[in-house]
């Protein structure tokens, strides 16, 4: 069309090209700069925050050397405040909460992915969710007055069958007369099992997420191959979601070592250094700072603080490596058509 | 396909077999019919051996029980049950299937019963509960009146959890007046505005969802109350909260917003729109159910927190309204305080409190859910 209006005009001006680039009207202007602000100032927020913590551990770490993260004791009347012990049960208690929690939360997404009629899935997925929503505090009480006497009475079977294990081991006579029940309550396993509740709902929406979107193309191969349900699983879904395993974990894990009330509520705390899960008396990290935030001077604060930004650190890594592997599982997401 | 049936008439049927595909008649009134068999369904075989298989797993394990082996208890009786009968299952498939059917009945049964369990834990959870924190509830005192004066061994006819319940509004009110504005308008500038400073931003808000509750609360007993000398305060708790939250909320909102789809975007700007309309009129309002989701979910999860608020409120047993004025409770914190009291009638009111801030959030979690219905449906 303006190929023949330029020859019937051959004396019209030259168009230009309009200038792409048009200025940004006040109202524009006034939108980029306020989010802007909104954005710095939540970044201020956040990275103060960890900013803090790390400026926090600098006079701990001066003082006490990093010794602190391998002594047991923290005795402020001493002057002897160290990690190591809360360190260990922290992990200790992550361990069993995973113990539980990993083959629960993978069956329970093998479940709802591949094995659940498909009009009862949107529902199960949203119970998921809501496990995730429910109250720390209410495991807490779960696991306190529900869980506890089942697991004590489960922790002392294991201990008489399996008690040539140290990590089994407790300090008492298994096969007494009089069951030493007490000996029994109050550890890092029952704490364990009220954590792995809400780990498992962590994990189980990511791995459940990665199998819904294993290839179809290969899946249906796979059954037109004659394969049962179970092959299809082990030789599609499982190697394709396996990323999401590792991430979803490692996703619950760094809630595994976060999780303070339930843990609180629960353990008796003690500072010995052990791996004893099944006996009574652990700590962790933030049962530490639960604990002893009330009566700490600002040398122990700080030395609180350093706690906090030492547990701070280890989920970041987490995460990120539990991001880093979920993300690169999903990249051949689209390579089947 | 249909001639192919017509002259050898013994493929149409067919033996029932496990695992086969029967080739579907494309013509149906030129060949004999038969039924179709549904691929996901199990046979009626199959059915009646998942049957035997249980009600012989339960009568062993009660042979075994007791009567064999000196075991007791309904735990011990439920996993031998379980234990016995994902044996015969696979010995019962094993007669007539080989060794690839056998192993898929196992792990069926074994992803069913962990699923199952895993329901059962959830079930549990909130029917205990509920079941532990009836009494109170029956009580129209304990919505309504405070702890003041109220012993421990006051009957529940007297004192409620009414300032726990304003308590956990106010501080979470609060919380979300800050956190929501700063953590949608954040996802915002990440999502619309971009570039190299948002990427930072952004890494920073991913990296701190990952600060534990507990730290966030720390982190604000220090500054504000040992640091300012302020005291210990709903403002305070409200603060934690928040700072627990923002991350959270901003992180959630991100996510919802880069799924908006860019066309519609690109719609309103070759319109002639302004960016800011463009995200005021089209990319909000679509991402709305979404944002409301996430916002809910924050909400939920700030509610039940209860370690931020341990460190920062104090724990008040009469009504406070002001945030700025003293202590204050919160129905986590009730929780926590009462139920390591060892007194029984507190310890009762404790298990109300949660039933009271289990159905608040259930409340919470089904508006989400009835929120975020309408984009799946249009999807």
């Amino acid at each position: 069309m303006s190929t023949t209006l330029r020859s019937a005009l051959p004396e019209a001006e030259e168009d230009e090209p309009r200038d792409l680039w048009i200025d940004e009207s006040g109202s524009d202007r006034a939108f980029v700069l306020g989010s802007r602000a909104i954005a710095a100032t939540v970044l201020a927020v956040t990275a103060g925050i960890g900013l803090f913590l790390a400026f926090s551990a600098v006079p701990t770490f001066g003082r006490y050397g990093f010794g602190f993260l391998t002594e047991t004791q923290w005795q402020p009347e001493a002057d002897v405040l160290g990690i190591g012990a809360v360190l260990v049960g922290t992990f200790t208690i992550a361990a069993v909460a995973l113990l539980f929690a990993f083959p629960l939360s993978l069956l329970t997404a093998l479940y709802i992915a591949e094995y659940a009629p498909a009009r009862i899935k949107a529902t199960l997925v949203s119970l998921v969710d809501l496990m995730a929503a429910v109250p720390s505090i209410i495991y807490g009480l779960w696991g306190f007055t529900l869980v506890q006497p089942h697991a004590s009475r489960f922790a002392l079977w294991l201990h008489q069958h399996l008690g040539f294990i140290p990590f089994f081991r407790v300090d008492a006579d298994p096969n007494a007369a009089v069951w030493e029940q007490t000996r029994y309550t109050a550890s890092a396993f029952i704490a364990g099992i009220a954590v792995a509740m809400m780990v498992i709902p962590m994990a189980c929406a990511v791995m459940q997420q990665v199998f819904s979107q294993a290839p179809p193309g290969e899946r249906e191969a796979a059954f037109a191959l004659g394969a049962t349900h179970w092959g299809v699983v082990r030789t599609v879904v499982l190697p394709f979601g396996k990323g999401g395993i590792i991430g979803g974990t490692m996703l619950g894990l760094g809630r595994a070592l976060g999780e303070t009330i339930a843990v609180v509520l629960i353990i008796s705390p003690s500072f010995d250094l052990k791996v004893k899960p099944l006996e009574i008396g652990t700590n962790s990290i933030s049962g530490l700072i639960a604990g002893r935030f009330g009566e700490a001077t600002s040398l122990q604060l700080q030395a609180l603080l350093t706690a906090g930004f030492v547990l701070f650190l280890i989920t970041l890594g987490i995460n990120t490596l539990a991001a880093m592997v979920v993300a690169r599982s999903r990249s051949g997401q689209g390579a089947d058509a | 396909m249909s001639i192919d049936l017509e002259e050898n008439p013994t493929v149409a049927t067919p033996r029932p077999v496990r695992t086969s595909v029967r080739a579907e008649p494309s013509s149906a009134d030129s060949v004999p019919m038969h039924e179709r068999r549904l691929l996901s369904r199990s046979t009626a075989e199959q059915r009646f051996e998942l049957i035997g298989c249980w009600v012989a797993a339960v009568a062993l394990a009660w042979l075994v029980c007791g009567r064999l082996m000196p075991w007791h208890g309904p735990l011990v009786f439920t996993v031998v049950t379980v234990v016995l009968g994902v044996v015969l299952l696979a010995v019962i498939t094993a007669v007539d299937a080989g060794w690839p059917e056998v192993v898929d009945r196992i792990v069926t049964t074994v992803i069913t019963l962990a699923a199952g369990l895993v329901g059962l834990a959830l079930v549990s959870t909130v029917l205990f509960i509920f079941a532990k924190g009836y009494r109170p509830l029956m009580h129209l005192n304990t919505f309504v009146d405070d702890m003041s004066g109220v012993g421990p061994r006051d009957p529940l006819d007297r004192g409620g959890v009414a300032h726990a319940i304003v308590g956990s509004l106010i501080e979470v009110g609060i919380a979300i007046l800050v956190a929501i504005p700063l953590g949608i308008g954040t996802a915002v500038y990440m999502t619309e505005v971009g570039g190299r400073f948002a990427r930072v931003v952004r890494t920073v808000v991913e990296a701190m969802t990952a600060l534990p509750s507990i730290v966030a609360g720390l982190f604000i007993y220090t500054t504000l109350i040992v640091g300012l000398g302020l005291p210990r305060s709903g403002l305070a708790a409200a603060m934690a909260l928040g700072v627990m939250m923002l991350p959270i909320i901003a992180r959630a909102s991100d996510v919802v917003l880069r799924v908006v789809p860019g066309n519609l975007r690109e719609a309103s700007l070759a319109l002639g729109a302004s960016r800011w309309s463009t995200v005021w009129h089209i990319v909000l309002p679509t991402a709305r159910p979404g944002l409301a989701t996430a916002v809910i979910l924050g909400v939920a999860r700030g509610i039940g927190e209860t370690s931020p608020v341990l460190l920062t409120s104090g724990a008040a047993t009469f009504m406070v309204t002001n945030p700025t004025e003293g202590v204050m409770n919160s129905l986590p914190l009730f929780i926590f305080s009462t139920v390591r009291s060892g007194e029984p009638i507190y310890i009762e009111r404790a298990y109300g409190a949660a039933a009271i801030l289990l159905a608040i959030v259930l409340v919470l979690f089904v508006t989400a859910r009835l929120l975020a219905r309408p984009r799946k449906g249009s999807r």
